[in-house]
């Protein structure tokens, strides 16, 4: 059956079972390998993605569930040489050790952003909740998001950045 | 016109009577209204209470789940301040950590009593049903001193007490002793002789303190529960169905005692499913109440389904096929949401979770609870290790839930299909969005 999906404002349409989730149609279909697959059970957060400005676990989202629906990956936030905002936020705080979970972070996080450019600390935790990091940078990925918005206010010092 | 003024004075007459008799009745109402202040009492400092005494009231204020109402999200414990949605506007509870100016410092053991039993706050104003005295009522004196010892040990904190937002008239307090008048008619707790000493213990537990009825009993439209054959016969808490647990409980496998002790302690049973919305943080307070007292409970909730006809069906029921032809667009859904928890083999049915023909949520007459789960997902409510579904908000539609919603109930459910799906799901979705 064929499926059309928008990514990052692209149309994309594929032959495709619709029940094959979204993140493999992102990685396997369209080479967008920012996503990652963690425990494929909504559990970890790693294979976050945007639905129509939400955050959503792309690994329980079937692709017939998505057609004509907006979908936004990390790819869609910057690039290596163009990173957007919150990605340089988590450049500047080495918010990474492995990296595996940090695209679905970013995403999370954009969420929250886009939704809200000012959270509070409490917010900010609330939000980030189901997204998980197994090497322990939590703290950093908290500092990162804070970064990010004192960058958008103009506020560079890191002093800014503590809770 | 002799007539006129002859009926002008026969009216006149009668209207004079008429506001005599409302003059009387209204004073004889504020006189059965009208309840004295008592007196403010130094706060009691809390090594007066024997430890001992504190920690029962500890257990006791756990099965009571105190904690619930009158603590506000992430605020401090028993300060009050949450608000309660009411089909009568919305109440908020009161402070009830030992400050004297906010709380309840200057409260003595006979203010507590009083206002656990007869719902009457210390200074004499009638306290709102929300606070189920209908059930304190029926505690012992001594585990109300227990708990008094417990509140009056607690940090305490300044957190003055919120309007509430009610409808007109219901403002007005004294109008509450109307209410009581005819509502409020329970006596302490006998235990029965016919029932051993665990069915009483968990019979007292669950009628006084635990107030399971509360929500598991309907309510009349004054907000009393029905009592009588319609106690258990299922109510509502938060917009989820809170199911009956008498002879009508629509549970797919019948509950026994050891079930309902392993749901009420750890959120989960193999053949129920998961505590959500409400109930979860019922069992929070009961996974930490002593073990005894939790199986005394579940003895009892248990024995009042006892008469329910056994299943007509040997095991429940699982028909992928049937129902993948009558929705497929729900059976691909399920395919790519929920199959990998929930079809056989899945990891978390190597876990003793429950299958989803034994969920109670796809049993209900309404299709609410099953698309609030859907919908928020389930949150393990006694800390990070317990049963946990994600969120659906943002990935599936209100069509796609109903789609999802009629396969469920027709793979795993023998009972009629749901109908106006569609329109349940956005009606759920907007008020679990209502801040």
């Amino acid at each position: 059956m064929t499926v059309t999906i928008t990514v990052n404002g692209a149309d994309h349409s594929l032959d495709i079972d619709p029940a094959t989730p979204l993140l493999y149609v992102l990685r396997d279909d369209l080479e967008l390998n920012g996503a990652k697959y963690g425990c494929g059970l909504g559990q970890c957060g790693a294979c976050t993605v945007h639905i129509d400005g939400k955050p959503a676990f792309s690994c329980l989202t079937p692709i017939g569930a998505v057609a004509g629906r907006r979908i936004r990956t990390v790819e869609g936030l910057g690039s290596a040489e163009a990173p957007g905002l919150l990605q340089q936020a988590f450049e500047k705080e080495q918010a990474a050790q492995c990296g595996y979970c940090i695209a679905g972070m970013l995403m999370r996080a954009q969420a929250l952003l886009d939704r809200n450019p000012d959270p509070d600390e409490v917010q900010i935790r609330a939000h980030m909740q189901t997204n998980l990091c197994r090497c322990g940078t939590h703290m950093r990925i908290l500092r990162a998001i804070r970064r990010a918005v004192a960058m958008r206010k103009g506020v560079h010092s890191a002093q800014e950045v503590r809770p | 016109m002799k007539r006129n003024r002859w009926g002008g004075w026969a009216a006149g007459r009668w209207a004079a009577g008429g506001a005599l008799a409302c003059l009387a009745g209204v004073g004889a109402f504020l006189g059965i209204a009208y309840r004295s202040g008592l007196p403010t009492v130094p706060t009691p400092k809390a090594t007066e209470f024997p430890t001992e005494l504190v920690s029962r009231g500890a257990a006791l204020a756990a099965v009571g789940d105190c904690i619930v109402c009158h603590t506000v999200d992430k605020g401090v414990a028993y300060a009050g301040g949450r608000a309660l949605a009411t089909p009568f506007g919305t109440l908020y509870s009161t402070n009830i950590t030992p400050d004297p100016e906010t709380g309840i410092g200057g409260w003595s053991k006979e203010a507590f009593k009083r206002a656990m039993r007869d719902g009457v706050s210390r200074d004499g104003r009638h306290l709102y049903p929300a606070l189920p005295y209908d059930h304190y009522r029926q505690v012992h004196d001594g585990d109300l001193d227990a708990i008094y010892a417990f509140l009056m040990t607690r940090p305490a904190a300044s957190a003055p007490a919120k309007a509430n937002d009610l409808i007109f008239p219901l403002g007005f307090r004294p109008l509450l002793a109307g209410w009581k008048l005819l509502f409020l008619h329970q006596e302490e707790f006998t235990p029965r002789p016919d029932r051993d000493a665990e069915w009483n213990r968990g019979a007292y537990l669950a009628e006084g303190l635990g107030h399971c009825s509360g929500c598991h009993s309907p309510r009349n439209l004054a907000g009393a529960e029905e009592t009588g054959g319609g106690a258990y016969s299922g109510g509502v808490a938060e917009g989820w169905v809170a199911p009956a647990l008498n002879g009508a409980s629509p549970a797919a496998v019948p509950w026994t005692a050891d079930s309902l002790y392993a749901y009420l302690r750890t959120g989960v049973d193999g053949r129920h499913g998961a505590a959500a919305g409400p109930m979860g943080p019922v069992v929070h307070g009961l996974s930490r109440a002593p073990e005894a007292d939790v199986r005394a409970i579940a003895t009892y909730i248990a024995s009042l389904s006892a008469d329910r006809a056994a299943p007509k069906a040997p095991s429940p029921p699982d028909r992928a096929a049937e129902a993948a032809k009558a929705n497929p667009a729900g059976a691909t859904l399920f395919a790519g949401a929920c199959a990998g928890c929930h079809e056989g083999g899945a990891p978390m049915m190597t876990q003793g979770r429950p299958g989803l023909s034994t969920v109670t949520a796809l049993q209900l007459d309404s299709p609410d609870n099953a698309i609030r789960a859907i919908l928020q997902g389930i949150h393990p409510p006694t800390g990070p290790a317990g049963p946990t579904m994600p969120a659906f908000a943002a990935s599936l539609t209100d069509a796609q839930i109903a789609d999802l919603a009629a396969y469920l109930r027709s793979r795993f459910s023998d009972r009629p299909a749901w109908t106006s799906l569609a329109t349940a799901a956005a009606t759920v979705r907007k008020e679990d969005t209502q801040p």
